[in-house]
């Protein structure tokens, strides 16, 4: 099969999502119904016409249950992405190639994630003896998800001679945008650079607010082919590229064990999605780039192509990723100020600009990019009005 | 509550077992020579199932740090802030292990005072005292 049997061949036609919240008394399954069946009656689509499920392996609800109680047909595809963070544009991308081949005709693909409260922190429930991968670092001490990236963070920093400041504008500029999205959990909570600088330390060079949200919520799409998708409601957000990314000698979060750590899974991620795709990343109108931690998207920057390595510091300076800016990043607040659901609004915002109903609107927007996770396996999708 | 501990594997067993005896060991394949790190039983570059676990010098250099600061675990926050570092190998820069900078071999964890680690800075390895039979290697300053 070749690449134009994929390009523009599938769309998404329907998104949804619950309200964001540090705690929402409500089970994962619950919140997962909810927003899969807000994107089918957005798509303007039938439950039972759904034949295709597409998840996350860290989601708690099987396909079986979300079957049963949404009243969905025979699903006759269903499939699901590793590595958390690095899943949600695989899920969408696996949707869509099940869409393009036939094997799926509607196509729904979530993430449900209870992750506000601080006992849900999945770093601190491990006590004892650690295997895998995180025997070679988490004994000394390096527990969590912020110490691991904070290490590529330091080095980053020490080679391209980026500062805090850099790191601030990404977090700044998440938060601006938020302020103008009245579903963000941050709207109405204005940051400034003193109040960034002012944060408390977490995992040195990283602060507070260096951090995604912790968050209650789930977010979900429906995805059908390019003929059928012109007949949905809103405008299609056609898929144009997708690529998925494992790069050599790749270990997730803890990614120092090969040649040169600070060229992560986006690298090879961005050489697959560019060669599929009719534009480059100068025609790229808005991006999400995936933003657990703000150094992902300065790594994302250069990744993706948008400025050569060690650029990327610069590239936010004046502005460069708000809106008006060179490129818009994270118009919805992102991870950082709109909610962290494993990266999953972030695909919903990057729907929302194609069809012009982002709460910060690219003017005219064509070319909208999302990534997941940089620093884990991972996955882009590049959208096109 | 204690420190975390590994928990050696088919793979991993042979590195603790050495960093038990107070050496620190790294695989290396036995047909293309190359090292590789963390350990797995087969040479991503010639494919040989034949390794062997070689001295290293001990020798190598501060590559990236950070300052763990709460909330973390009980007994990490006993002891916050404290360093971790990153130290790429003398015998081949890409090999690098995680420990702590620590101003003596009987330090559990990275003590040595932030401000004042370098990236670049040379440090030699050395073993904490055993605790269920595993010495986790650390840093001195060399």
């Amino acid at each position: 099969m070749s690449l134009a049997a994929f390009s523009d061949r599938t769309a998404i036609v329907g998104i949804g999502h619950t309200e964001w919240a540090k705690h929402i008394d409500r089970p994962e399954k619950v919140l997962a119904l909810e927003a899969i069946l807000s994107a089918l009656d957005d798509a303007g689509i039938d439950p039972a016409e759904v034949d295709g499920l597409s998840s996350y392996t860290m989601e708690t609800t099987e396909e079986i249950e979300i079957a049963r109680n949404l009243g969905l047909g025979d699903i006759t595809w269903f499939g699901q992405v590793g590595y958390g963070g690095g899943a949600g544009c695989g899920v969408v991308a696996h949707a869509a190639t099940a869409v393009a081949t036939g094997q799926a005709t509607v196509a729904v693909a979530w993430r449900s994630r209870r992750r506000g409260a601080a006992s849900s922190r999945p770093w601190a429930g491990v006590a004892g003896r650690v295997g895998g991968n995180q025997q070679w670092s988490r004994p000394f001490g390096l527990l969590r998800p912020v110490d691991e990236i904070a290490m590529l963070t330091r080095r980053y920093l020490h080679e391209r001679g980026g500062t805090r400041h850099h790191l601030a504008n990404v977090a700044l500029a998440a938060r601006a945008h938020a302020n103008a999205n009245p579903a963000a959990m941050m709207h109405d909570r204005p940051l400034t650079r003193e109040d960034y600088f002012a944060g408390r330390w977490i995992s040195e060079p990283l602060c507070l607010f260096d951090n995604c949200l912790e968050s209650d919520g789930a977010a979900a799409v429906v995805i059908v082919a390019a003929d059928r998708a012109r007949d949905c409601p809103h405008p299609p957000a056609y898929v144009h590229a997708a690529a998925q990314s494992l790069p050599r000698q790749h270990q997730t979060m803890t990614n120092y064990f090969c040649e040169d750590p600070l060229e992560g899974p986006a690298w090879a991620c961005a050489r697959k999605l560019w060669a599929q795709a009719e534009v480059g990343p100068s025609e790229v109108d808005v991006a999400q780039l995936y933003d657990a931690f703000s150094p992902l998207v300065l790594l994302s920057l250069e990744g993706y192509g948008f400025c050569e390595r060690g650029e990327a510091p610069g590239f936010t300076e004046d502005g460069g990723i708000t809106l008006g800016g060179r490129l818009p990043v994270n118009t919805s607040g992102g991870g950082m100020s709109e909610a962290y659901v494993h990266g999953f609004n972030l695909i919903v915002e990057a729907v929302r600009q194609v069809r012009g109903t982002s709460p910060n609107q690219v003017a005219g927007a064509e070319w909208s990019l999302v990534t997941s996770g940089e620093g884990v396996p991972t996955g882009a999708l590049l959208l096109r009005r | 509550m204690t420190f975390l501990l590994p928990r050696p594997d088919d793979d991993s067993a042979p590195f603790w077992d050495w960093c038990g005896k107070g050496e620190l060991r790294i695989q290396r394949c036995s047909a293309c020579r190359r090292r590789r790190m963390p350990p797995r039983p087969m040479c991503p570059w010639c494919r040989s199932w034949a390794a062997a676990w070689d001295p290293v010098s001990g020798r190598g250099r501060v590559w990236s740090f950070v300052v763990a600061h709460p909330p973390l675990l009980p007994a990490y926050a006993e002891r916050a802030p404290y360093n971790v570092v990153v130290v790429e190998l003398e015998e081949e820069p890409s090999i690098r292990l995680v420990g702590g900078l620590v101003t003596s071999p009987d330090e559990p964890i990275g003590d040595v005072d932030p401000a004042t680690i370098i990236i670049g800075q040379p440090v030699q390895v050395t073993f904490a005292p055993a605790v269920d039979g595993i010495r986790l290697p650390n840093w001195l300053r060399a």
